[in-house]
């Protein structure tokens, strides 16, 4: 542990000093997209897959906040996807359809649900934070499973997406395209200024070492559960963006394994970089959406029963394929990344 | 009450039945350099713990500057001006050396619930940061991560943040273990330096640098404190003597 430490320390520190390009080049990927998608022919369904892309993204980027920042591994944050999904479901089912009430009202909700599960949980470490904000998780998701006026199991369908002061141009994919796009830029530069500002520093030094940032006199609770209100809000945008993505509404938004698929996104793109998350969860959901045709492809060779039982069960290789990423990529692909770039 | 800025009052602690800290009275006068010294297993570290906050006592009090600390957790004792270093080294690895301090600096400088700004940037935290690791005289230092620093200059690293919390008292937990002949002077040096403007509790099992630097000297064996006197009266004591000083190394 110590040497790995020590090995990276320098690394870290001139890739603070030095301007990061990939940043840049990440988002105006994302902004140059939909007019490549409008070439493709298959527009709606490219500009489908990268909204959901970017609002995993943002939802994973809140996940590093807190778990690449302050190493706060939150096992439950899919809970917040949950409380901004349901808002814009239950608020537009009973005729509040402006997003100017839903947003803020779901942020008020993810807000209060984190600031009260994390001055519970936060007062446990390791292992035990992990199974308690997961067991709030769950219990979100039991609550939302028995609302049977909202659909119960079986969620809630929008019927449209949410205005915005009246007007209904998100129903266009490119405006809600681009509307999630500002959202994801604007929480990236928030938290990119967060993890610099003093609060920030105050957070990172908390993750390396408690003892020592109580002994310069810093109490490390009220910060922590700060930077985990300000995580659980910004997954909660994120829900709001899925829940108009998806027009539908339902528990499995706030399942455990959603909690696990976020960290994994994290991990996978590398820790405590935030665009490193949004890069996981491009990989993650590209991945998932076409490893199907990539295996049918790459397996001309076999007979066409064997080709077609493989793009089935693609998982079967889904799996070892993240395994080996995050085995051998260290650092997640951002980790790849640099380490081509030093040579 | 004036005359004793940090002050024991039969502190207690036990592991069991295993007493750790057997009803210490123990008074540091404001300005002094305040050595405790004892055999491995004495408690010495124990009783730095105790007395700022990271371990709780079981009974008696802990006074600072006049006020009852007993029941305050470690940060609070450090506003009020206690600071403590550790025996083993307590840094931040990845932060810069200068980092380390200047977060020492902004625990005690203005709010920091600031989410804007670039706080590696502010000069006012920056410049007395730096002013502290000229102090201890790692300034050259100052932009090489911590955990790449050897160790004696971890040592100094550790003095430094310490000094950043414009401290009332220090309390150092043998800041000379493992440090190199060079470094050790260094370290005495500063200590040097520091003495009557800081007060400072020094646990130290170098008895050349305790004998130097102390102006009094506290034996702790088996966690009570069988003497305190001044250096020359403690090596003089025939009870120090049988109980510790003898066994170690002979003065």
């Amino acid at each position: 542990m110590a040497e790995l430490t020590q090995a990276r320390a320098p690394s870290m520190s001139s890739a603070v000093a030095r301007f990061d390009p990939l940043p840049v080049f990440i988002f105006a990927m994302f902004a140059a997209a939909p007019f490549l998608a409008s070439t493709s022919g298959a527009e709606g369904y490219v500009l489908s897959l990268l909204t959901r892309v970017m609002i995993f993204g943002l939802a994973a980027m809140s996940l590093d906040l807190i778990l690449g920042y302050g190493a706060l591994v939150s096992f439950g944050h899919a809970a917040f996807f949950g409380i901004g999904a349901y808002t814009v479901g239950i608020m537009a089912s009973h005729g509040v359809e402006d997003a100017l009430i839903q947003v803020p009202v779901a942020l008020a909700a993810s807000a209060f649900f984190a600031a009260v599960t994390g001055a519970i949980s936060l007062r446990t470490k390791g292992v035990y934070f992990i199974m308690i904000t997961l067991a709030f998780a769950q219990m979100l998701y039991f609550l939302a499973s028995s609302l049977a006026a909202y659909g119960g199991d079986d969620g809630l369908t929008l019927s449209t997406r949410s205005l915005v002061a009246g007007s209904d141009f998100l129903e266009n994919d490119f405006a809600l395209y681009g509307t999630t796009l500002a959202c994801l830029l604007g929480a990236y530069m928030l938290s990119r200024s967060i993890v610099k500002s003093r609060f920030g520093r105050v957070l990172r030094g908390t993750k390396e070492n408690t003892v020592r940032m109580e002994a310069i006199g810093f109490q490390p609770l009220p910060f922590q559960l700060t930077a985990y209100v300000i995580s659980g809000m910004m997954a909660g945008l994120a829900g709001c963006l899925l829940a108009n993505q998806a027009e539908f509404v339902s528990p499995a938004f706030m399942t455990w394994q959603r909690s696990g698929e976020l960290i994994f996104m994290v991990v996978l793109g590398g820790l405590g970089s935030l665009h490193g998350a949004i890069i996981g969860a491009a990989v993650f959901l590209l991945l998932e959406e076409f490893l199907p045709e990539i295996l049918h492809a790459a397996s001309f060779f076999l007979n066409d029963e064997l080709r077609s039982r493989l793009s089935e069960n693609w998982q079967m290789v889904f799996g070892p394929i993240l395994i080996l990423i995050v085995l051998f990529a260290r650092g997640g692909v951002l980790g790849f990344i640099r380490r081509g770039s030093h040579g | 009450m004036a005359d004793s800025l940090l002050e024991l009052r039969s502190l207690r602690k036990t592991y069991g039945a295993l007493f750790v800290t057997d009803n210490v009275d123990l008074s540091v006068r404001p300005g002094e350099l305040h050595a405790v010294i004892g055999p491995n297993g004495a408690g010495k570290t124990t009783l730095i713990h105790q007395i700022s906050g990271l371990v709780r006592s079981d009974s008696g009090q802990v006074l600072f500057d006049g006020e009852d600390i007993t029941h305050l957790p470690m940060h609070e004792r450090v506003r009020r001006g206690l600071a403590r270093s550790f025996q083993i080294t307590s840094i931040l690895p990845a932060f810069s050396a200068l980092e380390n301090v200047a977060l020492a600096v902004q625990a005690r400088s203005g709010s920091s619930f600031r989410f804007f700004g670039n706080a590696a940037r502010e000069e006012a935290l920056n410049d007395a940061a730096m002013e502290c690791l000229n102090v201890v005289g790692i300034g050259s230092r100052a932009r090489v991560p911590a955990g790449l620093l050897s160790h004696g200059e971890k040592r100094q690293l550790e003095l430094a943040i310490g000094l950043a919390t414009q401290p009332k008292l220090l309390l150092l937990d043998e800041p000379l273990a493992g440090t190199g002949h060079e470094e050790s002077l260094r370290v005495v040096e500063t200590l040097q330096s520091l003495k009557g403007r800081i007060t400072i509790v020094l646990i130290e099992h170098d008895m050349d640098a305790v004998f130097s630097l102390a102006d009094r000297v506290s034996v702790l064996v088996y966690g009570r404190v069988i003497a305190t006197d001044k250096p020359e009266r403690i090596r003089a004591n025939e009870e120090v003597r049988a109980a510790y000083l003898g066994e170690e190394e002979s003065l």
